[in-house]
């Protein structure tokens, strides 16, 4: 079933293990990211899957075919992957044209007309192809290393972090483009970066990594609204967490009674919420009185920047919940449009659409 | 990439961008052309002496068959030299940088060790070990061995600094180990195998004690003849006018081989290290290579001096004598290799910044003066100092320049190389950052480049003081360094009395050579 399989994989480096047992399965065709904090091993495991290194320990089997166990590897030159690595990695020595047609037969007499049709695909001008690689521009050269890669008609593209050298707007714009032109081509390909929103954008699979192990493997929504724990909740973007008792698929928050994803119950818990959950509506204080069921808070911080502004809440009731003191004090983070944002010592009034997540 | 002229003038889109740059280019642009033009003085020299003389006396000179025959003996001397030392390099380069050889760091420190054995002490050794030695062969065997290390230090720099990732891409486009070295790493090593063949084809062209002792004829060992033999000035110069010429094509194949490529990293962030390669069954046969280089380059040396130093016992150590060679020989070196470091360093900025045609020419200058026997550099200095600065003559000063002048090429292949290496975008950061453009220029292509002027400077102090022809004509009276006290025992058939010195040579030279190779390291940040 799975195109690519992965199983216990061990890599030390000395006394440095930078992977601890790794397991992934990817399925043929489909795009996975590969996501963590710099040093948690992500680009080891590339390398490993590449073939430049050989494992300690574990197996990679790619369509059927035993690509390492143990110590044993099949070499980087007979795997067929192709690799994308962070900053091209062009051979400076080449042309353009030359380093595209690099892994193709010298002999190939549709060679020349190959390489521009690769250019074009990749979206490069053919005027480029008697350049040198130290005559683009970044975005140019990812592209070029791109259709290098995809010259040699991988089984499977590895891209390490072959966005984060670009400046945002063209990283958007190169994500989407390469997203869809591995699509197109039906290449399946694995991400590794330690951009979030790169690797939910990106992938239909993503996988989580911290210190040499997945912490959670899945799809980015269920990993966005049902992280597993709080840093993973964190790393994947803002998050509101709150204390509660659960009972029969509601929560009882500083918030109020909120739906959970759950039907456990449990005096003493944890919720999240992500900011984009809970709506703001204006009003004043003389509206607080007489609505003693619904939230207000004041807001203490606002900082537009554009398209967003931040808003620092501050709750002026709440509903007696376990440990509301502590709470009681934090002002709540949101993210909301720049467009009619409260400004500071405005009153709003608080919702909360959606179901919270519940931390087992 | 903007060549020395244009930086000249104001380019009128980018003037603003451009000026500070500008600024310090012209100053850079004008101390390099004080440096050559003072190179050609030599040069200028035989040119003057060849008008002086008349065409008919010239080309009788140059047109008969002796200069046919050792013009063949040079070329072929050159031609089969070189390509092997090349590969020989390149060879021990990977085998003690890339590959998991046993060792590695040992046999790395072996191959550059023979540089700190003067070439002549080289041939003094096989000499006196296989007496019946001459001919083109024997000058190819000791001269590759002699010159070896000048490739192989900038090959494995090279090696070093090449960056994996390269290796991966062509790995992962289905590229097997071989094929991955010749079509990506060969490439990358353009420059340093150029450099380093150009150095080695210099110091061929230049020798004159190592060809002596195996009775091989070049072009330098017949001017010295003729100097030594009839003091015939028209004669010696016009053989040393050929010898230029043969510089030029040197010089003109290195440039044409060199092209203008780039060879800073493209790219952001940090090189990842590099894997050695697993030599498996390989290892056995690569072992015996470095043994049998070692024994070549080392043992045989090693082996005479120690048989000639135990037949000569306690009588061949005059410690006056020596204690004063040593000294002055300390002096001259140290004092020769800052002025050869500093009147290198424009040019090598230059050379890779705004490379041009003034900047080849000006290159080609320093090579040309750099590649002429010491005898002939210092000829020209005695001619010129007694007829326009008698005060000069034999002086210091003058000893010090002729040394300058024939040592620039070594200061200026490593510093260039290290240079090549530091990438501009660094230079620009500085300036961006509020530096003053020269002071810009000094915290980090200068800086980064410390390394390589280190190496540079230690190259042309072990070329100083294995000099000999030039300290002879030109030092103080009462000089006697090292190198003459040896060539005058060896001479005499004394090879007794040598030895000491030939031995305090090679102990002087070691930590030098040491020191190329741990600099050398570091430039790689190892």
């Amino acid at each position: 079933m799975s195109f690519l399989e992965i199983r216990g994989l061990h890599k030390h480096y000395g006394p440095v293990a930078a992977l601890a047992g790794v397991d992934l399965e990817v399925a043929s065709g489909s795009r996975t990211a590969i996501v963590g904090p710099s040093g948690c091993g992500k680009t080891t495991l590339l390398r490993l899957i590449a073939g430049f290194e050989a494992p300690d320990q574990g197996r990679i089997v790619l369509d059927g075919e035993v690509l390492a166990n143990g110590g044993a590897a099949v070499p980087a030159h007979r795997r067929g992957i192709g690799v994308v690595a962070q900053d091209g990695a062009l051979f400076p020595h080449l042309t353009i044209g030359d380093n595209i047609g690099f892994g193709m037969g010298r002999g190939d007499d549709k060679r020349a007309e190959r390489i521009v049709e690769l250019a074009y695909i990749v979206g490069l001008d053919k005027a480029i192809l008697k350049r040198r690689p130290h005559e683009l521009s970044g975005g140019q050269q990812q592209r070029v290393a791109l259709a290098r890669a995809m010259a040699m008609k991988p089984r499977l593209m590895l891209l390490d972090e072959p966005f984060s050298a670009l400046d945002t707007g063209l990283r958007a714009s190169m994500r989407k483009a390469v997203a869809e032109l591995l699509e197109a081509a039906g290449i399946t390909t694995i991400l590794v970066t330690h951009d979030q929103a790169e690797a939910l954008s990106f992938a239909v699979q993503v996988a989580v990594m911290r210190d040499g192990k997945f912490s959670q493997v899945g799809t980015p929504r269920d990993l966005y609204l049902k992280p597993k724990d709080r840093m993973i909740a964190e790393f994947l973007g803002d998050a509101i967490i709150l204390p509660a008792s659960i009972s029969g698929g509601f929560a009882d928050s500083p918030l109020g009674r909120i739906a959970v994803d759950t039907n456990d119950s449990r005096d003493v818990a944890r919720i999240m919420l992500r900011p984009e959950q809970i709506g703001l509506k204006r009003t004043s204080r003389e509206g607080m009185s007489g609505t003693p069921d619904m939230l207000f808070g004041e807001v203490t911080e606002s900082e537009f920047a554009g398209s967003t502004c931040t808003i620092a809440v501050r709750l002026l009731n709440n509903f007696d919940p376990p440990d509301a003191a502590a709470i009681g004090n934090t002002p709540l983070i949101l993210r909301k449009s720049g467009m009619d944002a409260p400004m500071v010592g405005e009153i709003v009034r608080l919702t909360v659409s959606g179901k919270a997540h519940v931390f087992v | 990439m903007q060549s020395a002229v244009d930086l000249g003038h104001a380019g009128s889109p980018s003037k603003m961008r451009r000026m500070p740059h500008r600024r310090v280019a012209r100053w850079l642009v004008t101390a390099a052309v004080l440096v050559a033009l003072l190179a050609l003085l030599p040069l200028a020299f035989i040119i003057w002496v060849a008008v002086q003389t008349g065409w008919e006396t010239v080309s009788a000179l140059v047109f008969r068959p002796r200069v046919g025959e050792l013009l063949v003996n040079t070329t072929l001397l050159v031609l089969l030299t070189v390509p092997i030392a090349i590969v020989l390099s390149v060879a021990l380069a990977w085998l003690t940088e890339r590959s998991d050889l046993p060792g590695a760091r040992l046999w790395a420190w072996l191959c550059v060790a023979p540089l700190a054995i003067p070439a002549f002490v080289h041939s003094y050794a096989w000499i006196t070990m296989v007496p019946g030695l001459h001919g083109l062969w024997a000058g190819v065997l000791v001269s590759v061995i002699a010159y070896f290390p000048f490739l192989y230090l900038p090959i494995s720099a090279a090696l070093r600094r090449l960056d994996p990732a390269l290796e991966d891409a062509a790995a992962a486009l289905g590229l097997g180990p071989w094929r991955v070295f010749w079509r990506v790493v060969t490439p990358q090593l353009r420059l340093a195998i150029c450099g380093g063949s150009l150095l080695v084809g210099l110091h061929l062209l230049a020798e004159y004690g190592l060809y002596v002792f195996i009775r091989f004829d070049t072009f330098t060992t017949a001017i010295v003849d003729q100097f030594q033999s009839t003091f015939n000035g028209p004669a010696a110069n016009m053989l040393a006018g050929v010898l230029v010429t043969c510089c030029f094509v040197l010089l003109g194949l290195e440039v044409l081989v060199r092209g203008e490529e780039r060879y800073a990293r493209v790219g952001a962030g940090a090189a990842r290290n590099q894997q050695r390669a697993n030599l498996g069954r390989a290892t056995t046969p690569s072992l015996l290579l470095l043994v049998v280089i070692t024994l070549l380059a080392l043992g045989v040396p090693f082996i005479t001096i120690s048989r000639w130093l135990i037949a000569g016992g306690a009588e061949v150590w005059r410690l006056n004598e020596i204690g004063l060679a040593l000294g002055q020989t300390l002096f001259l070196s140290l004092a020769g290799a800052l002025l050869a470091t500093v009147a290198a360093m424009p040019m090598a900025w230059i050379s890779i910044r705004a490379p041009g045609p003034l900047q080849r020419l000006l290159e080609g200058c320093n090579y040309i003066v750099g590649s002429l026997p010491g005898v002939v550099i210092a000829l020209a200095l005695v001619t010129i100092t007694v007829r326009i600065a008698l005060p000069l003559y034999q002086t210091l000063f003058t000893i010090l320049v002729a040394y300058a002048l024939m040592f620039l090429p070594r200061a200026l292949v490593s510093l260039r190389a290290s240079i090549a290496q530091a990438p501009v975008e660094l230079e620009r950061a500085a300036s961006s950052l509020g530096r003053h453009p020269l002071n810009a220029l000094w915290s980090t292509t200068i800086r980064l480049s410390a390394p390589g002027a280190a190496a540079g400077m230690a190259l042309v102090a072990l070329g100083i003081m294995n000099e000999l022809t030039a300290t002879q004509m030109l030092a103080p009276n009462g000089t006697r360094t090292l190198a003459m006290a040896f060539w005058s025992y060896s001479s005499e058939i004394d090879y007794a009395s040598a030895a000491p010195y030939a031995f305090i040579m090679v102990a002087m030279s070691l930590p030098l050579t040491w020191l190329l190779y741990v600099q050398s390291k570091r430039m790689a940040g190892r």
